[in-house]
């Protein structure tokens, strides 16, 4: 342990400056986090940035700078990107990703508000009992939870023959979301709905936050000024939760643009999303440009909702301390 | 405490109980149907035949399930342990110092794994293991790249839960304790770690089971030899419904359904021991 810093220096008596040290002192709890980040999130990602303007040579990839002959060499291979622009399909699996994540988005949300809203308002003695059984399916596995679909929605499955019995079946034939009444598994119907289940508890535990910190005099206040209740809620509650939406949208949105494991499962051939090509990509093609490129663009498209969640999770924080 | 819903108490009630149930059966269904089949005396799985025990007798001999198994419980070991030590490192610089170069990239890159889609980051740590080995040999492709994969999202996960616990600490106490001569050193060990000792253990188990669950950045990570239980059952599962996989959901929803329910009791018993405790403390 290197030597504690000079106890005269920051003696807690001169109470402004009461900013205390660790064991090893500030560079070292700064630091070791700090660089460890630097090496393993954002350097990778300058990596592929590179190699997605690069190209395959054989199982190596091409070097961007060549010195040869006393000339420097400056190589950059659009290629990857105009072929990732002008092909339709791959423009096709963008807009279907961020279909899907949307699409999902707003089920969670419309499923998770009311759910959270009256989580928030049961006895407490009963929220952490509830808390705890929207906890417990996020700590089992979530790999098993989506293959336990396959079962529900495939043939035979239990879920499938409630729906065809109950005729749902027909009404998501209607909408287009399956590709024949009575088949619901590998279908738009069985990703949208293994992505809700899936990232639901996401959705709740920010906005139950939101809701279970809210201070009820204020709707009492409401109420004495005359508002009805509904316009109190839309007017007060929805406005004072809009922290937890946004980060319980975004904790949704961003990582099912980028799904892999769900698509793979429960997707059809019809449903292609961003995820399984890049898998694709380098799996199966072993074209580590393209795979790159498609990494590339993921992060573009999902880089303006990050920024989002990170604003709204650093002023939360801001409002905790 | 008295306030109004919006629509009349009677119906509110009922409204919100159907929905709060109907919700819970959404969310368990599928892990009950898992338990529920693994006892399915059929090769189909999602076809009841009657009673048996024949898989988990199966799940005995299978090696390669076992021995993905024991991997990723090594590998959730090491993972949990390195993200508690690394999340609290992160969550003290943001916690303790307001302000230093470059906090809003830290920040940034820390919450970043939480969302960023994982084909992404299993991608680019890849690439960039593959060009370290090739400019000077290591590491090759297995459990150590796989763990510093899971490192990554296990910092981030890590450093949320320790940082929500340090932002509600009463700076009093490590101040009390400087005022009565501790160095630095003893406030933390002796201090600080004490009271957040409770969320270190949440952040282990929570980073244990993201790295023991871990499919896409394990797979881009993995090498030769390195399959883990997540793996094992993905390569199944894509295959068709197995009943293996249903008897070691099984295993793994009971042990967890066990542990969640024992760590919430134990957490809210020392809770209120604790509050009795300030109580009598406070007590002139």
């Amino acid at each position: 342990m290197p030597t504690p810093p000079d106890r005269t220096d920051d003696a807690p008596a001169t109470a402004p400056a009461r900013r205390w040290r660790l064991p090893g002192g500030r560079q070292l709890v700064i630091g070791v986090p700090y660089l460890w980040l630097l090496v393993f999130f954002l350097l990778p990602f300058a990596i592929v940035a590179r190699i997605s303007f690069a190209e395959m040579d054989g199982i190596r990839v091409t070097d961007l700078l060549t010195f040869e002959d006393g000339v420097l060499r400056l190589m950059l291979d659009f290629g990857n990107y105009a072929f990732l622009l002008q092909d339709a399909l791959y423009v096709q699996t963008y807009l279907a990703s961020l279909q899907y994540a949307a699409a999902t988005t707003l089920l969670c949300l419309l499923i998770g508000y009311p759910f959270a809203y009256f989580m928030a308002r049961a006895r407490p003695s009963l929220q952490i009992t509830l808390l705890m059984l929207v906890m417990l399916p996020f700590w089992t596995s979530f790999l098993l939870r989506v293959f336990a679909w396959r079962g529900l929605l495939g043939e035979n499955g239990l879920v499938a023959e409630w729906m065809v019995a109950l005729g749902l079946d027909q009404v998501l034939y209607q909408f287009g979301l399956i590709g024949a009444p009575g088949r619901l598994l590998h279908t738009p119907f069985s990703l949208v709905l293994g992505m809700t289940y899936t990232y639901l508890p996401f959705m709740i535990l920010p906005l139950y936050g939101a809701l279970a910190k809210m201070d009820m005099r204020l709707l009492e206040a409401a109420a004495d000024l005359g508002a009805t209740p509904w316009s109190a809620f839309w007017r007060i509650t929805v406005p004072l939760s809009k922290a937890g939406i946004i980060a319980g949208s975004m904790l949704v949105f961003i990582p099912c643009v980028g799904e892999f494991v769900i698509p793979e499962l429960l997707g059809g051939p019809e449903t292609l999303m961003i995820g399984r090509v890049l898998w694709d990509e380098f799996f199966a093609n072993n074209d580590w440009p393209m795979a790159s490129a498609v990494a590339v663009v993921v992060v573009l498209l999902v880089i303006v909702p990050i920024a989002l969640f990170h604003k709204y999770q650093a002023q939360a924080q801001e409002r905790r301390t | 405490m008295k306030f109004r819903l919006a629509t009349p108490p009677a119906f509110n009630r009922w409204f919100g109980r159907s929905w709060l149930l109907l919700g819970f059966l959404f969310l368990y269904v599928p892990i009950v149907s898992l338990v529920v089949y693994s006892f399915n005396d059929s090769p189909i799985p999602n076809v009841w035949r009657g009673f048996t025990l024949r898989w988990y007798a199966e799940l005995l001999q299978d090696e390669e399930m076992l021995a993905g198994v024991w991997l990723s419980l090594k590998i959730a070991f090491l993972t949990a342990c390195g993200s508690v030590v690394l999340g609290t490192l992160a969550a003290f610089a943001l916690v303790k110092y307001r302000r230093f170069k470059g906090r809003t990239v830290f920040s940034g890159m820390v919450s970043a794994p939480l969302v960023m889609p994982e084909v992404v980051v299993g991608l680019s740590l890849l690439l960039m293991l593959v060009s370290i080995q090739r400019m000077v040999g290591f590491p090759e492709r297995g459990v150590t790249t796989i763990w510093l994969g899971h490192l990554l999202l296990g910092l981030a996960y890590a450093t949320v839960v320790i940082q929500a616990r340090l932002q509600t600490l009463n700076p009093q106490l490590e101040e009390a304790a400087m005022d009565l001569g501790a160095r630095p050193g003893q406030v933390f060990w002796l201090v600080t770690l004490p009271l957040i000792a409770q969320s270190l253990v949440s952040a282990w188990l929570l980073t244990f089971t993201i790295s023991f669950d871990d499919v896409v950045i394990t797979a881009f990570l993995s090498g030769p030899g390195s399959t883990t239980m997540p793996l094992v059952i993905f390569s199944r599962a894509r295959l068709g419904l197995d009943p293996s996989v249903y008897a070691m959901a099984t295993v793994i929803v009971v042990v967890v359904a066990v542990g969640v329910v024992a760590a919430t009791y134990l957490i809210a018993r020392t809770e209120r021991q604790r509050l009795l405790e300030m109580k009598a403390a406070r007590r002139p």
